[in-house]
Parts: C-alpha cells; sequence; structure tokens
C-alpha cells in the first residue's frame, strides 16, 4: 500500500516551489521516518521543483510513500535537457540571467538529487519535456 | 518545588477556567501545534502538542485561560528572599518611575536581594561560545526560549541537534545568587529564589526544565501580578541607593531578551526571528534546506521578544524603547567586572541535558498501518467541506479528519455533512440536535445578547 501525493508546479513560479517537499515532509514525519531520509527526500524534491520553476513551462509532482520507499516523479513540458551528462556535472547550468539574480541557478540541481536519492532515471526529449524519477529506501 | 511536577506527565503552565469559557474557537484558530478542540462547549488542550506559547491567552475574548502561580506568601519562609527578574519587568512601568522606585517596591514587598536574571549575562555568553566550538551543527539554534524549544521537539525533531546546550537566563541567575549570597554567609536552605516569569512557557519550563534533571527555582511568580502589587508599594521618590543590586548588568544583559539581543552579540552570520508564527515557517524552510548559511539563530516565540510576553502589561513596542533607552546607560558585558571565584562552578551548571525529540505527529508505531491512515485521512477529506469553519471543534477540516483516524471524532461531527446526512434522512433530527451538543454544551442554542467573542472582542 502506498499514499499517492500529486502537485503541479507552473514555470516561472518560484514562490510555490518547496508547496510539494514541504506536504511530503510533513506526511514523512507522520509515519515516523528518520529525520536523516526525509531531509534527503526533501532536499530532493525541493530541487525538482525548483528544476520546473527554473526551466520549464509546467509539470506536475507525483510521489508515492510507500511502507519501504518512497518514489517520485516530477515531469514537465519544457524545452527539455540536450547533454544528459553534463546537466549532471555539479556547477554546469542553462540557467536564465534572472533566475541566477534570484539564487537559484547554481548548477546543483540534479546533482544534489542524485547525491541523496537511491536511484534517479532521466527521461527528455529536446523541445517536449522532462521526467525525473528518482526513489529512496527507508525499509 | 510548589507546583506539581511528574515526569511522566507534561507540566503546563496554561489552564483553561471551564466556568468562563465559552468555546468561541478564537484559541482553537490561533494554536501553532493544533493543540485545541472544543469539548463540551469548551477548549480543551492536549497535553502532548501544547509548547506553552500562550498564543490562547493572547487571542482569548472571556479571559478565560489562566496560568499557575505560587502564592507570593510563600516567600517568608525563608530568611532570604531571593527575587529573579528579567529586564522587560522595569520596561514595562512608565518612564515616571525610575528603576531604583521599583527596586523599593520590590523590598517593601518582602524580598531582601534583588537580582536582574540576565547579570551577569557575560558569563552564559562566555558558555554559548565555548558550545560552538564543541557542536558542528549549523545554525545553532538559541534555546533561550522554551516554546520554541518545545516547538522544535514536537514539529522539527531534526533540528533538535541544533538547539545549543545551554540553559536560560533565569537559571544562571539563580546559580550566580545563590553563590553570591554564599558568600556573605548564608546557608543554601535558608536561600528562597523566586522567579517573575514574563509568559507560560517559562513558567512551564522552570516547573519541568526540558533540558536539565530539576529546576533551581524556589517558586514563580507571575509577573502581571506582580506588576499590580508594585503599582500599589511604588514610592513617590527614591528613599534609598539600591544601586548595589544592579552593579553587573550590563548592556548586552538588558538587551538579551529583546529582538537581536543574541544575535547582535553573536555576530557572525546570525539571525533574529520573533513570532511563534514566523519561526514555523523559518523553521520549515530550515529544515528543507532552503535557507543560505547561518551560524547562529536566535528564535522567539512571542513577537518583540520577552517585552511582548504574554504576562507584561505594558505595550510591547513602549517596552523595548524604554529597555533601550536603559540599556544605553549600562556598560558593555566585557566591561563589568564580577569579584566572584565561582564562575567556573556557575558555568560548569549552565550546561543543559541534550534535547530529545518527540515524535508527537506519529499516525501509528506500525508503518503499514500509519499509511492505512493516512489513505484514510485523504479518503476523508474528499468528503469535508474544506472550509475550515471550526464547526467541528477542531481547527480545520484536517484535523478533524486525522482526529477521526485516531478515533477521537466522526463524520457527523462536521456541521455541513450532518445537513447533508439530514437531507438524505440518514440522520435523525434529534440525533444531529444531539452531536452539536456534545461539541458545543447544551447552553449553546440559549439566547445570550451578551455574548462575548463577536466582533471586535479580545483584539
Amino acid at each position: 500500500m502506498a499514499i499517492e501525493l500529486n502537485f503541479t508546479i507552473e514555470g516561472g513560479d518560484f514562490s510555490n516551489a518547496g508547496k510539494a517537499s514541504s506536504k511530503i515532509k510533513k506526511v514523512l514525519k507522520q509515519l515516523n521516518i528518520e529525520a536523516k531520509i526525509i531531509k534527503k527526500i526533501v532536499v530532493a524534491v525541493y530541487e525538482a521543483e525548483v528544476n520546473v520553476a527554473a526551466h520549464a513551462y509546467s509539470g506536475n509532482v507525483k510521489a508515492l510513500v510507500g511502507e519501504n520507499d518512497v518514489v517520485v516523479m516530477v515531469s514537465d513540458s519544457g524545452p527539455g535537457i540536450e547533454n544528459v551528462e553534463l546537466a549532471m556535472k555539479e556547477g554546469y547550468s542553462t540557467a536564465s540571467k534572472e533566475v541566477r539574480e534570484m539564487g537559484f541557478g547554481a548548477g546543483m540541481g540534479l546533482a544534489n538529487i542524485k547525491r541523496n536519492t537511491d536511484e534517479l532515471k532521466i527521461e527528455t526529449k529536446v523541445g517536449e519535456g522532462t521526467t525525473v524519477t528518482f526513489s529512496l529506501n527507508y525499509s | 518545588m510548589f507546583l506539581l511536577m511528574n515526569n511522566n506527565k507534561k507540566y503546563h503552565a496554561l489552564k483553561v477556567d471551564t466556568q468562563k469559557c465559552f468555546g468561541c474557537t478564537h484559541c482553537m484558530k490561533i494554536c501553532p501545534t493544533e493543540a485545541i478542540r472544543i469539548v463540551n462547549g469548551v477548549a480543551v488542550i492536549d497535553n502532548q502538542r501544547c509548547v506553552d506559547c500562550g498564543n490562547c491567552l493572547r487571542a482569548c475574548p472571556a479571559d478565560a485561560f489562566y496560568v499557575e502561580q505560587d502564592d507570593l506568601s510563600k516567600i517568608n519562609n525563608y530568611k532570604h528572599r531571593v527575587v529573579l527578574f528579567p529586564s522587560v519587568f522595569i520596561g514595562q512601568f512608565s518612564e515616571i518611575y525610575s528603576e531604583g522606585q521599583i527596586y523599593e517596591a520590590l523590598l517593601e514587598l518582602g524580598f531582601t536581594h534583588i537580582f536582574e536574571v540576565e547579570q551577569p549575562a557575560g558569563w552564559l555568553m562566555e558558555s554559548i561560545k565555548d558550545f560552538s566550538g564543541e557542536n558542528t551543527h549549523r545554525p545553532l539554534i538559541s534555546s533561550f526560549c522554551p516554546a520554541i524549544v518545545r516547538l522544535i521537539q514536537c514539529k522539527y525533531p531534526s533540528l533538535t541537534a541544533h538547539i545549543v546546550r545551554r540553559k536560560a537566563p533565569h537559571d544562571l541567575a539563580a546559580h550566580f545568587a545563590i553563590e553570591q549570597l554564599k558568600k556573605e554567609g548564608a546557608k543554601e536552605d535558608e536561600i528562597g529564589i523566586f522567579y517573575v516569569s514574563p509568559c507560560s512557557a517559562k513558567m512551564a519550563a522552570v516547573n519541568q526544565p526540558v533540558a536539565e534533571k530539576e529546576s533551581i527555582v524556589t517558586g514563580v511568580i507571575n509577573m502581571k501580578d506582580l506588576y499590580n502589587r508594585i503599582m500599589k508599594l511604588i514610592p513617590t521618590k527614591e528613599k534609598m541607593d539600591t544601586s548595589g543590586f544592579r552593579r553587573y548588568l550590563s548592556r548586552e544583559g538588558i538587551l538579551w531578551s529583546l529582538p537581536r539581543g543574541e544575535s547582535a552579540w553573536y555576530r557572525k552570520k546570525s539571525m533574529a526571528i520573533d513570532g511563534i508564527h514566523n519561526v514555523v515557517k523559518f523553521l520549515e524552510r530550515l529544515e528543507n534546506d532552503e535557507v543560505p548559511e547561518i551560524d547562529f539563530l536566535e528564535l522567539k516565540s512571542c513577537s518583540e521578544g520577552c517585552a511582548g510576553g504574554i504576562l507584561l502589561t505594558g505595550n510591547r513596542f513602549l517596552t523595548v524603547e524604554r529597555l533601550q533607552k536603559r540599556a544605553a546607560r549600562y556598560p558593555k558585558a566585557a566591561q563589568v567586572e564580577v569579584e566572584n571565584a565561582a564562575k567556573e562552578l556557575v558555568k560548569k551548571k549552565l550546561v543543559a541535558d541534550e534535547i530529545k525529540p518527540e515524535h508527537i505527529f506519529v499516525l501509528d508505531q506500525n508503518r503499514s498501518k500509519a499509511i492505512e491512515k493516512l489513505q484514510k485521512i485523504n479518503d476523508i477529506l474528499c468528503q469535508l467541506p474544506g472550509l475550515d469553519c471550526g464547526g467541528c471543534g477542531a481547527p480545520n477540516c484536517h484535523a478533524l479528519a486525522e482526529d477521526m483516524v485516531k478515533g477521537k471524532a466522526k463524520m457527523t461531527d462536521c456541521v455541513f455533512l450532518q445537513n447533508k446526512y439530514l437531507k438524505e434522512q440518514k440522520v435523525k433530527p434529534e440525533k444531529a440536535y444531539k452531536n452539536l451538543e456534545k461539541i458545543w454544551g447544551k447552553q449553546r442554542f440559549e439566547a445570550d445578547c451578551n455574548k462575548k467573542g463577536g466582533r471586535n472582542e479580545g483584539f
């Protein structure tokens, strides 16, 4: 049995980035998941939310919170990622000047998600959008 | 200890006077931990969730919340009667009364020694700096405000390791006072230490400390009560020199309990946040790693810090104003010389135990059961109107849904659903009426033209 949580994100809407991670955090706390694990998931989801806000037109977050693990799928319609390998590199960023001025776009997003999760899968199509799926086991 | 102290049960200073309370829901709506429900027409506080912040007392239009306190006559059991109070106590008086006049009234009331809790603040500062060297967690979170410490314990368990393991200024002052008196030849069992509390949180903390075995304070006095007594006794002119009592007081000490009092001293990258709802928003971000690097966080539950304490009488901004002027007249902490060899001893006693998290929001210890309950909450939420009207006796629809899966509430508690059930003839009108009476009490439906809690009451 798993709980499904769904959220939508608008491109450019940084003020609402963090809503999904906060809600997921609340649920994990109610399940008595270890604080360290919660933090990892929350950081990963927040990075993914910011990615959608910074790069895409719109997107959604789907989290499946289960007994032993959590699986999060963040899909957006947006420009897609041209070079995934490069995008994974710490410090590499294609964020606009405006986004950087807001304090985002330091090029740590995907790397940070990878660091905080057990599995990370990126599916992307240039000109269409990206789906980032990651999971973390806490059994 | 005069007041009940039982380690198995959380002690709370806030109580509801069921004669005055009529379940107007103001407190329930404002509580930062959703600890209040209306049952049988009156507010009921959940002991596990309450952090003693006192917002309920502040919001109550019927004066139905009160704090437990010790009887002042108990001071007479001691030969040496020490009053400890935070500097904000002085700040709430009108400036026509000098510090000296206020001190004289305290002596007149029967105290033999007067200590403001922030003296000697320098020792506490040194001690906190020592801790920042030992602990690698950043930001460090000040342990000053007990409501915040309890909030972190139950709502942000991952942050408990960040809390500075040092006791509050009243502990410092109590140990300091005892050592000073002993030096003058007093025996320890002849000394009574009475702490004047500006709020319910400090009261609860003194009676059941979070991070120490036992509090050193003999009794707790309600600051509002003391203010009224002092106003009756205050002399029109200073008759004696009481400045000796204030010789260890410093500028930083006086400002310590106000916003930025601690962070301005800590310097580096420090931040100060006051008001518990602001603190909640910030801790939420901090827990998500959404804030830049910070070395030290000063968090105070009341807006304007202790100047906004619920047991203060004056206006909080005027109190801050007076204290700022007062602080400017005092020397810096580094310039205050304390001729007392007990410094190391007192500093040792300031070290607090580790603060452990309390997982009170966990739905079930069994994870699969907890998931089932979560699913149930979501299913129930689909049925509820989402108005957060409070008509069910819970602060919002989500809280009601949680109460339901815990077996503390039922679908018909929602007044909207109940109406729907009436229309669908699933509930008899008789039964529906009884359901409402259970939450709101039998007298709820009697006409009362003097009802409180209406518009403009209590604000």
